[in-house]
């Protein structure tokens, strides 16, 4: 490898892309932005030139450089990096080239670079403005307003009817119907029992998912008690239901 | 519904403070004087004087909440001396920021707008897509239609959100883009 300068430190205000190459280790931190523009009024300033008469030629050797070890180091250069240099070398070309000596009007504002510097100009502009908007949306973040109300518009829960709700019972039911069970005995849960055990439940929890209650219930005799049971709870108020989404569980809740 | 505001007597400048504060502090977005106006049946002039009496009151009594005039509209906020306390309650961080290249992207949209990918791609001197799709997902900008130009690319503007976000009362509150030129340099 060829002797590289010790150490290339890139500090775009804020943004920091550097590149520190020590003898045992390299370092490579470069920034979010590596845009080409930014680049360019990196090594403008580095070289402390003024932006309205960049020494071309200097600049694009530097920028070439740079994107050579950007490829050594095996950063993609992305293509933007790539028409950048292109059009410095179209520049640094035509600033060789001898005047035409028969055109006599453009002298001066022939200027191969005016258009890089605008460009460089107004991305210089954009890049404050950027600042700004930066400071702004900082500023913004002590501000706090109240969380938003629950209306209907942003609760996500549909209530359910009682289609949806026999729609559950019967999706149970079947699953219930597919499983070969052990009937060991028969113990009998009255209807009231079960009414105070969801009853219990929604007190102890807030509120009861219906697919897992229903999902509990050992036998169909059972899940048609605490449906039952569910349909009471329901008609004596306190309570609501709630589904989530068409063919979603359903949530008893206590009001 | 128009006959009944109508029947009533006259409110006085104490209900009218009173009710403007009510409906801005139900409101998920800033709301209007026009809009306060309209849904309390009253002049949008006597709103202005009721909120701006309302503001005044809230800024004497050295009040924890501030009544702010963005997007266009009225909001209640806290101030912003407090952020520190009501972090620590809320128990959050400050949000994830914007990346140099999406605020580079909506600053050039800011100040361009309407503006096409081409035309910030010309600004920026950067392929902009994953920042224009960020700032999309935020909601910071809206998609303002295609430009009768070859291929017809689409437009992009900021939305009421930026507003909000950045805490304007409108896109003439952002500072002239030629006030930045002074600083370049």
């Amino acid at each position: 490898m060829t002797q590289e300068p010790e150490q290339y430190s890139f500090d775009f205000h804020s943004e920091t892309a550097e590149i520190v190459r020590d003898s045992e280790e390299l370092k490579v931190k470069i920034g979010d932005f590596a845009g080409p523009l930014d680049l360019l009024l990196f090594l403008i300033r580095q070289e402390k030139a003024n932006i309205f008469d960049i020494p071309i030629a200097k600049i694009t050797d530097e920028y070439l450089n740079y994107i050579r070890l950007m490829k050594r180091l095996d950063i993609a250069v992305a293509a933007d990096f790539l028409v950048m240099a292109a059009q410095l070398i179209e520049i640094k070309t035509k600033m060789l080239l001898p005047r035409d000596p028969l055109s006599q009007e453009e002298d001066e504002s022939e200027d191969p670079r005016q258009e890089l510097v605008d460009r460089l100009l107004e991305h210089e502009k954009f890049k404050t403005a950027a600042g700004m908007l930066y400071e702004r949306s900082t500023l913004e973040q002590a501000v706090f307003t109240r969380g938003p109300i629950e209306t209907d518009e942003t609760n996500a829960e549909i209530d359910a009817t009682v289609f949806d709700l026999l729609g559950v019972f019967q999706k149970i039911l079947a699953r219930h119907a597919e499983e070969v069970k052990m009937e060991i005995e028969r113990e009998e849960i009255s209807l009231s029992d079960m009414i105070r055990t969801l009853k219990d439940r929604i007190a102890a929890f807030g509120e009861v998912s219906l697919l897992v209650f229903f999902d509990e219930m050992q036998n169909r005799r059972e899940l048609v008690t605490a449906f039952i049971a569910v349909l009471e709870i329901v008609k004596n108020g306190g309570v609501s239901l709630k589904q989530k989404g068409t063919f979603g569980d359903i949530i008893l809740k206590s009001i | 519904m128009e006959e009944a505001v109508q029947q009533q007597p006259a409110r006085t400048p104490a209900e009218l403070m009173a009710l403007a504060e009510a409906l801005i502090f139900v409101a998920d977005e800033p709301i209007s004087t026009r809009l306060i106006a309209e849904v309390l049946g009253e002049d949008k002039g006597v709103i202005d004087a009721a909120i701006d009496e309302l503001r005044r009151e809230y800024a004497e009594r050295g009040s924890g909440l501030q009544i702010r005039e963005i997007a266009g509209g009225w909001q209640l906020a806290t101030r912003t001396e407090f952020h520190e306390e009501i972090r620590t309650f809320l128990k959050t961080r400050p949000s994830a920021k914007l990346s140099i290249a999406a605020l580079e992207t909506l600053a050039v949209i800011a100040y361009k707008q309407p503006v096409t990918v081409p035309e910030i791609l010309e600004i920026r001197g950067v392929q902009s897509a994953s920042a224009i799709k960020t700032l999309l997902d935020k909601r910071l900008i809206v998609a303002k239609g295609r430009k009768e130009t070859v291929g017809r690319p689409m437009m992009y503007g900021t939305s009421k959100e930026f507003l909000i976000q950045f805490g304007l009362k409108d896109l003439s509150e952002l500072p002239s883009i030629e006030d930045f030129e002074d600083l370049v340099q």
